[in-house]
């Protein structure tokens, strides 16, 4: 008797189970095969690309020397924008979490979210239309008193459409990304670390630095790559802010180009060899966002030890 | 390095709601004082009113004077972070910095207003709180690996290393042992004991035993009923309060006929 009360497990909730494990590896499934297949589609995409004689390629150095260029840009471009980004977005998730009275920080946080829905196009074309044009005389200022850095060599555009006004818009675009994942890791701090600093005698900054920052360091640095992520990959704000050209050391004159707005620039028009190259391209990109994910992965779990989780 | 407490009239509120009312007591310095009581009838609250604490919790206020050997933790222009620095905790559960190492754990409290402490120093020190803590011959080997690595017992222990390193003039401590095995319990009680040497001790207690066991006054808090404030219903040696209450609620409380 005991024995088959013990064997006849069929019931609903059973029949559940296995739909539910069974949806979870499809989900699973599905998720490698699109991976895999658009790594597919670019490689084979690509292949005329990287075995056509130099000659013919763009520029007519081969593809090395058409995407190397572009390359630096667009890490110049995401490095620009994560270097004004990340310190704002930490400050403004620390001052939601840990310092606004509840109810500003309810509010701010809501705005904060809003600038994520705002369109990219929209962004490109308040960067190209006004930012570009505010920015130029501070773009003559840096040229004529820092123009000794090759960063700043001038003369700058008198246009404002330079890769750092690029990067600027950029930055606003990734600062609610890094914002709100920030906030809600911040959020999360265990409130028995965070009176164990108080109790010492910590001020709310030193409470900070030793339990709110400790704790969420592994979650702002994947809040920072989820936002280098979009920086690298943004297209159309950069495609209408940068007046593009070749590399330059300068940040504040024209010239530069990212891989994103390239392809974009460039597809509509583009027929056989041509679209293989910016595929191609596509396909350089693909592998910088993932080396730059393996690398976070690896700097997150060099920490594991001393991390919150055990 | 302890200082005596004296708290009158104080009443405690969580925004409109009364916690605690109208507690009055006087807390020897070298001597461990245990506040049991029911669950909820407001002893946590109000020690942690005792080093500012509950300023914590949003909308925790309180009314009435704390006396620290004279000077008010009340007062007007006092600062809680001052005051947090001379009255140390102890917490429910343990708590070392996850990321930090044992070492750190230690000096955490030590370097903190950008005060600068040479490694030889810090050397000592670390050296002086775990032997205070009864924790350096578990642990003197691996200095350098996270707190987090330890059993829950050496953790709170721990806690206790990190506390006394700032050699505050009291420790209050939130019931340290609900979280830990009856071993680990023992360490923490003969711990009390030594530490009674030179710090004022508060304990929070649920268990009449270790309050028997560990401390020289007790103090028996009681409510009334939900939504009644806390209050304090008797203090006294703790050998009286054990054998001979004057209250009849103390009395039933102690012999384990509610509560």
């Amino acid at each position: 008797m005991t024995a088959t009360t013990l064997t006849s497990t069929q019931g609903a909730g059973r029949a559940g189970d296995k739909i539910f494990s069974g949806a979870a590896l499809a989900a699973g499934c599905l998720i490698l095969a699109v991976l895999f297949g658009v790594a597919l589609f670019l490689v084979v995409q690509a292949i005329p690309a990287l075995t056509a004689p130099s000659a013919e390629i763009q520029g007519g150095e081969g593809f090395f020397a058409y995407i190397w260029p572009i390359v630096i840009g667009t890490l110049i471009a995401a490095v620009i924008a994560l270097v004004i980004a990340t310190p704002i977005a930490i400050g403004v998730a620390l001052f939601i979490s840990h310092f606004a009275p509840r109810r500003l920080a309810a509010g701010l946080g809501y705005v904060v979210d809003l600038l994520a829905a705002i369109p990219s196009v929209i962004y490109g074309a308040w960067g190209a239309a006004f930012l570009a044009k505010e920015i130029s005389p501070a773009y003559n200022w840096l040229a004529a008193n820092m123009g000794w850095l090759p960063i700043f060599q001038g003369p700058a555009s008198a246009t404002g459409k330079t890769i750092l006004t690029a990067g600027i818009v950029l930055s606003v675009m990734v600062l609610p990304i890094i914002t709100s994942l920030s906030r809600e890791i911040f959020l999360q701090t265990p409130k028995l670390h965070e009176e164990a600093a108080l109790a010492l005698g910590a001020t709310r900054w030193e409470m900070i630095k030793m339990s709110v920052l400790p704790f969420a360091r592994p979650g702002i640095i994947s809040a920072v790559m989820l936002g280098l992520g979009r920086a690298l990959g943004e297209t159309m704000a950069v495609a209408l802010v940068l007046s593009s050209g070749a590399l330059t050391a300068s940040l504040i004159q024209s010239g530069n180009q990212t891989i994103a707005a390239e392809i974009a620039l460039n597809f509509p028009e583009a027929s056989g060899l041509k679209v293989s190259t910016l595929v191609a391209a596509g396909l350089v990109l693909f592998i910088i966002t993932l080396a730059v994910n393996m690398v976070a992965r690896w700097i997150i779990s060099r920490h594991k030890e001393f991390s919150g989780a055990n | 390095m302890s200082k005596r407490i004296d708290v009158k009239d104080l009443n405690v509120y969580y925004g409109d709601f009364l916690a605690v009312e109208d507690v009055t007591i006087n807390i020897e310095a070298k001597s461990v004082t245990a506040f049991i009581g029911p669950s909820g009838c407001g002893k946590s609250t109000f020690l942690r009113t005792l080093n500012r604490m509950h300023e914590v919790i949003p909308g925790a206020r309180v009314e009435g004077e704390v006396m620290l050997d004279g000077d008010n933790l009340y007062g007007p222009g006092v600062d809680p972070v001052t005051v947090r620095s001379q009255i140390g905790m102890v917490f429910q559960r343990p708590n070392p910095f996850p990321t930090m190492s044992i070492r750190d754990n230690v000096l955490a409290g030590v370097k903190l207003n950008n005060k600068k402490i040479s490694k030889g120093e810090a050397d000592v020190l670390v050296e002086r709180s775990l032997k205070g803590a009864n924790l350096w011959n578990e642990v003197k080997d691996r200095l350098e690996k996270p707190g987090s690595g330890l059993s829950g017992g050496q953790q709170q222990r721990l806690c206790i290393a990190r506390a006394i390193a700032v050699e505050p003039q009291v420790i209050l401590m939130d019931e340290p042992c609900s979280a830990l095995d009856p071993i680990s319990t023992l360490a923490i009680e003969d711990l009390i004991n030594e530490l009674k040497d030179q710090y004022t001790v508060v304990i929070v207690t649920h268990n009449m035993q270790q309050a028997a066991r560990v401390s020289d006054r007790t103090a028996f808090f009681n409510i009334a009923g939900t939504g009644k404030p806390g209050k304090l219903i008797e203090v006294g040696d703790t050998h009286t309060i054990f054998s001979n209450p004057t209250q009849k609620a103390t009395e039933d409380y102690v012999s384990g006929r509610f509560g």
